[in-house]
């Protein structure tokens, strides 16, 4: 046995390429120069004694930052509901960014914003924006960092919050990232939670619906763990809760289980959180008929339940929830979604480093 | 123990020695070493070891990496070591590691995340959540990359 040496030097009409592919990678760390470095300053400095940088997940909060959050929320509702006037964000401009269509959240934020005395910009109809001039969001947000105070961002690609946090100074929240996360959905699910039932440790809840695309449930079940809720993921197989996320919640200790059927479960529930199957996650027609309307409650089901049961939803519904159910005493959908108010304001206060409960002594 | 050479010594260059056995392709896409330098490269492939069983051996002569392709070296070889040869002698040894992030090194290899489109000037940035078992994820949307995602979506 000699000596054996390959010799792979091969050549590649890419060849010129490779000197401006290697110096790209040298030149990292500060990718924008003096802007690159400020923007890297942001997340140490920038964020007050008590404000909080950015909400892109529910992994920004710690359970005593849900609960302080929840207990300011509280405190605001009279001026939620317009009985009297407290301009803590007199003078603070919000950006409603919505690259994708929203009612309640948009319109929720910009009421919080509008009670609390602030003032609100919307980026408008797309068409008639920069961006359907073919600005990029990176752009869009360098102006938004000059223009407003704290930015609400929804868009259809994943990660795009994150994104816009890490590209500008003022804060970010996340209303909704393609098929990733919606925070602010799930602060407000939990205050109706802990409105309704006092609590929300020790609450048996059954998430009910498409818990494969839903991010609403994502997060929720994930927040509600941290409380030590028993979760029961109800929906049909193809639409189940995916298998990481089970994992993690196993591992994090939480009390989990499956199933396809959704009326045995009720009578012992204290929180059922339908969704809607979302029509627009099919590829085909069929396959969304297949599973459509499997889930529907009616107010003849509910006669087994606890009184205190409450029903949820994030809204819009389609045939989920029949419209017999809407004058029982559990529905609380339509409440929740007020509740969306008081909680973005709360978090309005936190992000723009208003403590709530010394201005509202 | 008297184990033959299997590849002549380099006057100058770098070796990098423990590389996991079948490994040393991967990596020598991982440092663009198979597209525009002429530098004289010889693989070792799957040859006995007294550390790891069989490993993988490169050296590349006439050339010295750089920290920042070390670096790209932790990914795919975490364990290996990585000697500078100059004049037929070990004139350093470099450590590599692997990094908490992996800045413009990779593309995310989810089409729906923002970092995806072209036009969108913030780096790339995949997190290392841990090195053994490897679990990389996009800083921006939270996928899990595999490593043969990062080797074809290299930037």
């Amino acid at each position: 046995m000699g000596r054996v040496a390959f010799y792979t030097s091969i050549r590649r009409p890419e060849d010129a390429l490779s000197d401006v592919i290697i110096r790209r990678s040298s030149a990292r760390y500060t990718p924008f120069g003096e802007w690159g470095r400020n923007m890297a300053v942001k997340r140490s400095e920038t964020a007050g004694e008590n404000g909080m940088n950015d909400l892109i997940t529910m992994h920004d909060m710690t359970k005593e930052d849900v609960i302080t959050l929840l207990d300011e929320a509280e405190k605001l509702l009279p001026i939620a509901r317009g009985e009297g006037h407290q301009p803590l964000l007199q003078g603070k401009v919000l950006a409603n960014l919505f690259y994708e269509p929203s009612t309640r959240t948009r319109m929720s934020f910009e009421t919080a914003m509008k009670r609390l005395g602030g003032s609100v910009l919307n980026l408008g109809a797309l068409a008639s924006s920069s961006v359907a001039k073919g600005e990029t969001l990176f752009d869009t947000m360098q102006m938004i960092n000059g223009y407003a105070d704290v930015a609400v961002l929804r868009h259809p690609r994943q990660g795009a919050a994150q994104y816009s946090a890490d590209a500008v100074n003022i804060p970010v929240i996340n209303a909704g990232d393609g098929a990733g996360h919606h925070p602010t959905q799930t602060l407000l699910d939990l205050f109706t939670i802990r409105t309704c039932h006092g609590r929300l440790e020790n609450l048996e809840v059954v998430l009910v619906g498409d818990l494969r695309y839903g991010r609403t449930v994502h997060s929720l079940a994930d927040a509600l763990a941290r409380f030590g809720a028993r979760l029961k993921f109800i929906s049909p197989a193809s639409l189940s809760m995916p298998t990481e996320l089970i994992d993690d919640l196993r591992e994090a200790g939480a009390d989990v289980s499956e199933d396809t059927d959704l009326y045995s479960h009720i009578d012992s529930a204290d929180v059922i959180y339908m969704t809607r199957i979302q029509k627009e996650r099919f590829a085909d027609e069929e396959e969304y008929q297949k599973v459509a309307g499997i889930y529907r409650l009616q107010r003849s089901d509910l006669s087994g339940a606890k009184s205190s049961m409450i029903i949820m939803h994030p809204l819009p519904r389609v045939s989920e929830i029949a419209a017999d159910v809407d004058s029982t005493e559990h529905a609380k959908y339509f409440e929740q979604a007020f509740y969306g108010v008081v909680s973005r304001m709360a978090l309005l206060c936190r992000m723009l480093d208003v403590d709530v409960k010394e201005a509202l002594v | 123990m008297s184990e033959m050479r299997r590849v002549t010594a380099i006057c100058n260059g770098t070796v990098i020695d423990h590389i996991p056995a079948g490994r040393a392709t991967q990596l020598v896409r991982m440092l663009g070493l198979d597209s525009g330098r002429s530098n004289p490269i010889s693989m070792v492939m799957n040859v006995p070891s007294n550390k790891q069983g069989r490993k993988d051996v490169l050296k590349i002569e006439d050339r010295e990496l750089s920290q920042v392709e070390l670096d790209r070296v932790a990914i795919i070889a975490p364990h290996a070591s990585v000697a500078i040869i100059r004049n037929y002698s070990v004139a350093e040894k470099r450590q590599i590691s692997l990094g908490e992030e992996l800045v413009d090194i990779a593309r995310c290899s989810f089409s729906n995340c923002i970092t995806t489109d072209p036009r969108e000037p913030m780096p790339s940035r995949i997190r290392v959540i841990s090195s053994e078992p490897l679990d990389m994820r996009c800083a921006y949307c939270g996928r899990s990359q595999d490593l043969d995602s990062v080797i074809e979506n290299l930037l």
